[in-house]
């Protein structure tokens, strides 16, 4: 009976905070807009909504996370006014509006102290497989090689699968490779940041991050002899590049369209530049 | 008239934080259940490969390492903790009481993600130089969590000997042994429920732990074969994963949790069994 009547306040209350939830992010009025979608990109379209909103201040644009695909599908639902995502569509995603608004490279990259500094795109898919153990193998010290991946289901890990783990290997009859395994005992942090950190404090480590957080404690490996510079990504010879997207379901009206002139003009490409992206105009 | 309502409001709170453990459970279950009885219980708990996004559910080697992390953890919090709480109620001079007592209890109030981080600046690197490979492991996932669960270990295990009737005690020394004599002979096996309990309450922690846990533990997917492979425990996996999980890949999460909820519940079951007192 007791246990009965609390339970049913507290459905009350989950009743209450569902209703509350759409005040904060959907109905987009002549002024207010949302962006939801990749964890990858919000940060820069954080930074970008900040300087247009200083410059409009009619404008109110919230930023959201929750993943590519949340994003997809809040765009599809017509949630937010904008989606973000740091993958392709998949076939049956398709039908919405696409804009890149930059490219993003993801580089390999080793401690500082680390003598190797090129590799082929197969010798990276076996480091990370776990065929290729030892440092030794690819011309430096005989030393264990430490991989770190990042978790099941980031957007970073996917586009590296569909770059590099699928390398060299045997295509099925639809043409399509399937990606290399990578290796059980590999790493496995959920973010740039601490794969980032690990690669700084271990010489034995290697992992891939977002091109634009390569700072001097770690070196970027130059991929089939390319390193990931902004003429290399934007002439597509660096073969490991994604394209941040906004995605919009019809073509946008209103604020959603000034915010993403404002993002495709110089000044808004300038911006993720600075950021560390890389521009696609 | 007033009585009577204080103590139906009390009993009203009382009987609301156990139905809030029904509703978690029924929630975990509701959303796991249907993908372990899709993926079978036995290929989901005994099957060795995790990789959701291409159909593939085995947590084994998360579950042996939960077990193998708190099992080691417990062992040196125990240790640690045991000592330290017979030195704190026996042997300790007053002054040196009043300045370990909440030096220790200030250990409890540090966030997970301190230890963690402690863990990563400090004890990783010497693992690595120390004993070679990653640094990222078992040991160093056990070491972290058995400095955690001291506080509570020290706490509940100096309650328990301090407990104990001063007349026991008395009783020992008046018929000529020594002091350590009394405390291992007379004090620790009258203390004895109290003390599993301490350790008890601290493997329950342990198991818990996440943040701190994904920091040092290297989360890979391997079983754990030696102290110094990092390994993935089950709380990890969820807090890893949830963030982009949907569909399958996100029940399989659930029922992670599922799992988790049953050890856990067996692990008290048993506890509760042993730390019952003689009769």
């Amino acid at each position: 009976m007791i246990t009965h009547s609390s339970s049913r306040g507290l459905a009350r209350l989950f009743v209450v905070a569902a209703l509350l939830l759409p005040l904060g992010c959907s109905r987009a009025s002549k002024t207010a807009i949302t962006l939801a979608g990749s964890t990858s990109v919000e940060p820069f379209a954080e930074r970008l909504a900040e300087l247009y909103t200083r410059a409009h201040p009619d404008a109110e644009i919230s930023v959201q996370g929750g993943g590519s695909s949340a994003g997809i599908r809040a765009c599809q639902s017509r949630i937010c006014a904008i989606g973000m995502s740091s993958r392709e569509l998949t076939p049956e995603e398709k039908g919405l509006v696409e804009i890149p608004i930059a490219h993003d490279a993801i580089a390999l990259i080793v401690n500082a102290r680390n003598p190797v500094r090129v590799m082929t795109l197969e010798q990276a898919r076996d480091v990370f497989a776990g065929r290729i153990r030892n440092w030794k193998e690819l011309g430096g010290p005989n030393q264990r090689i430490t991989p770190i991946t990042r978790e099941e289901g980031s957007g970073t890990r996917a586009s590296f699968e569909e770059k590099v783990m699928v390398a060299g290997m045997p295509k099925d009859k639809d043409g399509k490779a399937n990606p290399a395994a990578f290796a059980p005992d590999a790493l496995v942090q959920d973010s740039n940041g601490s794969v980032r950190e690990i690669v700084a404090s271990d010489p034995a480590a290697i992992g891939y991050i977002s091109s634009g957080l390569i700072d001097e404690r770690v070196a970027a490996i130059l991929l089939g002899g390319v390193a990931p510079t902004e003429a290399t990504i934007r002439s597509g010879r660096y073969p490991v590049v994604r394209q941040f997207l906004f995605l919009t379901n019809g073509e946008a009206t209103g604020t959603a369209k000034a915010f993403i002139e404002y993002v495709l003009s110089d000044s808004g490409q300038r911006t993720l530049t600075e950021e560390g992206l890389t521009r696609i105009k | 008239m007033r009585e009577k309502l204080i103590e139906k409001g009390l009993l009203l709170v009382a009987f609301s934080a156990v139905a809030m453990i029904f509703l978690i459970a029924y929630l975990i279950f509701r959303e796991g259940v249907p993908l372990v009885a899709k993926v079978g219980v036995w290929d989901f708990i005994a099957s060795t490969r995790w990789a959701p996004s291409k159909g593939s559910f085995g947590i084994l080697p998360m579950i042996v390492g939960s077990l193998e992390v708190t099992l080691l953890a417990v062992i040196i919090g125990a240790t640690l903790g045991l000592s330290c709480a017979m030195f704190l109620a026996e042997f300790a001079p007053r002054w040196s009481v009043r300045i370990l007592k909440p030096m220790i209890e200030l250990l409890a109030g540090i966030p997970s993600v301190v230890y963690g981080f402690i863990g990563v600046v400090v004890l990783i690197p010497f693992i690595r130089r120390t004993f070679g490979g990653p640094g990222f492991s078992v040991l160093a996932a056990a070491i972290i969590l058995g400095i955690m669960i001291l506080p509570t270990v020290i706490a509940i295990s100096l309650d328990a000997l301090n407990a104990v009737p001063p007349l026991y005690k008395e009783g020992s020394l008046a018929l000529g042994a020594t002091r350590w004599q009394t405390l291992h002979r007379v004090v620790l096996p009258a203390a004895r429920s109290g003390i599993i309990a301490a350790f008890i309450l601290g493997m329950g922690r342990a198991i818990g732990e996440t943040m701190a846990v994904i920091m040092v533990a290297g989360n890979a997917l391997t079983m754990p074969t030696s102290l110094l492979q990092p390994v993935r425990t089950l709380t990890s996996n969820i807090a890893l994963e949830m963030g982009y999980a949907s569909g399958d890949h996100q029940a399989a999460l659930f029922a992670t949790g599922m799992v988790l909820f049953v050890i856990i519940a067996i692990l008290n079951t048993i506890a509760l069994v042993i730390a019952r007192p003689r009769t």
